[in-house]
């Protein structure tokens, strides 16, 4: 009888409990669609830490705090047998994605033809197992426009080149990349003449090494770098890399010093002719919730073969993409106590305004025998009636909504990111996430009518039943 | 229900003072009287004489300031609020001058309202609320809500649910004011014939004459005095 005479009180004055149940339903949907379009940030910022660096990278003992500084003696001994130790696994395997080795590699990149050069931080990798990272799309949150690197396993000789450094090293025009901009007037006049190998002076390193030299561009009719770095011995190599193409980075401090190259070449110009090492083994796995119970794994592996080695997650690699999760929780919540505020001040008013009008019914069911506390649980329950109704229609809403834009086909391109996402709110997916907001505004609501429930209880029956 | 000839209520220098401001007004100021059993009893006087008052202390919806109000047999002033709540519930049965049925709910829900906290099943409910609908004429109301009925219709409505928990006594705040004399006498009739029915005792707060005239007994209440006390409808 409770709820029967509750749930016709609340639509007793139909216009106050509407807008009462609308705002309601307006704030939950608000919140939501806000979480949803969160998440889905969140997400995507997952997925493309995730699809470049995997979800752990192995490295030797030590490399993650001293190894920055000079990788090239940081590098795993004997990486092959951990890569078949870590793909045979019959734990793993079911796990993993992708298990890939990467060399990073630190020093002068030099166009000879625009006499130019500039520093360079390279990171090699196998290309096809680097397609296959870039695929990962756990959430449906992937590029829309992420492509193949188009380095192929069988040529060591080609790499692709940040954007920035194409502009800095001259190679805007060789590698047809149009969105480079223009020199502006007054600048050095030797920058502003078309690149001819004829006329300029050479800067082959090639002479500091006298081996290890790429194939000149001329050979494929690509343009082609010069590279410098220190070995691990401490002496300084050169390779030639052709550059098949411009990948823009998305960090402009990146973007003007990455090469991108294969494996073989970054091993050969940081190792030589020595034992060939990686700095790290990335992996990457199906699902990212296995990253503990992955890790885990693997450092019982390395300690069962005596394997000096340590495992960092995704998060620990970025710290921006810790920081950019909780600028983003950070507003999410700040606008939810914002919404829930409302909510708290909207059914509060208008539980209050239907005390007030029932003062009279309030002193008669006194007189009929109620006890306080049931008049108290009457207006709380009417309360948490209005609760109930605007946020189940506040999640229809949020959901109705989150299936138009979902549908819309609509794309951006997040700060930081290299390729366009497609614009969408992961709402269908949340569905945790969905039922703690709805009990949480429905407490909020039930929790709103608690004052002015206070007061019809506390009412004098006299004098309710004198109130006019 | 109380078979003996015991008074169903008893106040004994019942004083009540009500704080007005910074002054205090003295509504009721020492009375001491004995409502009989089984009959029709009347507390008449002039507006503003506290009979209302007189009414509420009964009714034990409000306590008095001195002197004891005994419900058969029982001192209230040693009952806490959940205690006189629950003896209202049991004992006492309310009609109201202008009704104060529960606007939500139908005929039907609202004679049945008094019984839910009662421990009686739920066939047992129903077959008594359709008794006293049928009693007081409105078996075929009983899906309406007070806003789809008359004046004598919510008054019966009212007189149903105040009889159907058999309550000790009813009590009836000028019962007959807002109706038309007409209705108002077959609304008299149709209490009369209830209290016979069902044996049970009604005590009004009234002025008017029409029902005073079938009084067994009265108490004329002046100043807050009880200036006179007869049986029969003489005030």
């Amino acid at each position: 009888m409770i709820f029967k005479i509750a749930f016709r009180n609340v639509f007793r004055n139909a216009r106050r409990s509407t807008a009462t149940i609308l705002t309601i339903a307006v704030g939950t949907a608000a919140t939501l669609i806000f979480l949803a379009y969160t998440l889905y940030n969140v997400l995507g910022l997952q997925t493309s830490t995730v699809d470049r660096g995997g979800h752990l990278t192995i490295f030797r003992n030590g490399f993650y705090d001293f190894g920055a500084g000079n990788p090239a003696v940081w590098g795993i001994d004997d990486y092959q047998t951990v890569l078949k130790l870590v793909r045979t696994d019959p734990v793993l395997a079911p796990m993993i994605a992708v298990v890939t080795p990467v060399q990073q590699v630190g020093g002068i990149a030099s166009n000879a033809d625009s006499d130019v050069s500039k520093t360079f931080f390279g990171q090699g990798f196998i290309p096809s197992e680097r397609d296959a990272m870039k695929r990962w799309n756990e959430y449906g949150t992937g590029g829309v426009s992420v492509g193949d690197t188009g380095l192929k396993d069988d040529d060591p000789s080609q790499g692709v080149i940040g954007s920035g450094l194409a502009l800095i090293l001259g190679l805007c025009k060789p590698l047809h990349f149009d969105y480079c901009p223009k020199l502006p007037k007054g600048a050095p006049k030797e920058l502003d003449q078309s690149p001819s190998a004829a006329n300029l002076p050479s800067q082959d390193f090639s002479a500091l090494s006298g081996r290890d030299v790429a194939a000149p561009q001329s050979a494929t009719g690509l343009p082609s770098l010069d590279i410098l770095a220190a070995t691990a011995g401490g002496a300084p190599n050169v390779v030639r890399l052709k550059i098949l193409r411009v990948e823009y980075q998305g960090v402009k401090a990146l973007d003007d010093s990455y090469i991108g190259m294969h494996l073989a070449l970054a091993q050969q110009l940081v190792y030589g002719r020595g034992e060939h090492k990686v700095t790290g083994i990335v992996v990457q796995l199906h699902r990212t919730e296995d990253w503990q119970f992955a890790k885990q794994r693997m450092l019982e592996l390395f300690a069962k073969n005596n394997l000096n080695l340590e495992i960092k997650n995704y998060a620990e690699l970025n710290p921006f993409y810790v920081q950019a999760l909780q600028f983003l929780y950070s507003i999410f919540l700040f606008i939810a106590v914002i919404f829930g505020v409302v909510v708290l001040f909207t059914v509060s008013n208008a539980m209050s305004m239907s005390v007030v009008e029932r003062t009279d019914e309030i002193g008669t069911l006194r007189a009929l025998g109620l006890r306080r506390a049931k008049i108290r649980r009457q207006f709380i329950t009417e309360g948490f009636l209005l609760g109930v109704i605007g946020t189940t229609l506040g999640v229809i809403a949020a959901l109705a909504i989150a299936a138009l834009i979902n549908r819309s086909g609509l794309t951006w391109t997040p700060p930081g990111q290299t390729y366009s996402v497609p614009l969408k709110l992961y709402l269908f997916g949340a569905t945790q996430s969905i039922v703690v907001i709805w009990i949480i505004l429905v407490v909020v609501s039930t929790l709103a009518s608690l004052l002015p429930a206070n007061r019809a209880a506390k009412m004098q029956i006299v004098d309710a039943l004198r109130h006019v | 229900m109380a078979e003996s000839n015991q008074p169903v209520v008893r106040l004994t220098n019942v004083k009540k003072t009500y704080k007005l401001g910074s002054s205090q007004v003295q509504a009721v100021r020492g009375i001491s009287l004995a409502v009989p059993p089984r009959c029709f009893t009347m507390i008449v006087g002039p507006s503003g004489s506290g009979k209302t008052t007189l009414l509420n202390l009964i009714g034990c919806i409000d306590r008095p300031s001195s002197g004891t109000v005994e419900i058969a047999g029982q001192d209230i002033a040693r009952l806490g609020d959940n205690a006189l709540s629950d003896l209202r519930a049991r004992r006492i049965g309310f009609i109201f001058q202008s009704f104060s049925l529960i606007p939500v709910l139908s005929a039907y829900e609202n004679v049945e309202y008094p019984l839910l906290s009662t421990d009686i099943s739920a066939k047992d409910r129903r077959r008594a609320v359709l008794d006293m609908l049928d009693a007081v004429g409105l078996k075929d109301q009983r899906s309406q809500r007070p806003n789809e009925l008359s004046g004598g219709q919510k008054q019966r409505v009212a007189i149903a649910r105040a009889l159907v928990k058999q309550p000790e006594f009813v009590l009836a705040d000028e019962p007959t004011a807002n109706l038309d004399s007409g209705t108002g006498a077959s609304i008299i009739e149709l209490m009369r014939k209830m209290q016979v029915e069902k044996n049970t005792s009604f005590i009004f707060s009234t002025h008017d004459p029409q029902l005073i005239s079938h009084a067994d007994k009265t108490f004329a209440i002046r100043d807050g005095l009880l200036v006179d006390q007869s049986a029969g409808g003489k005030q």
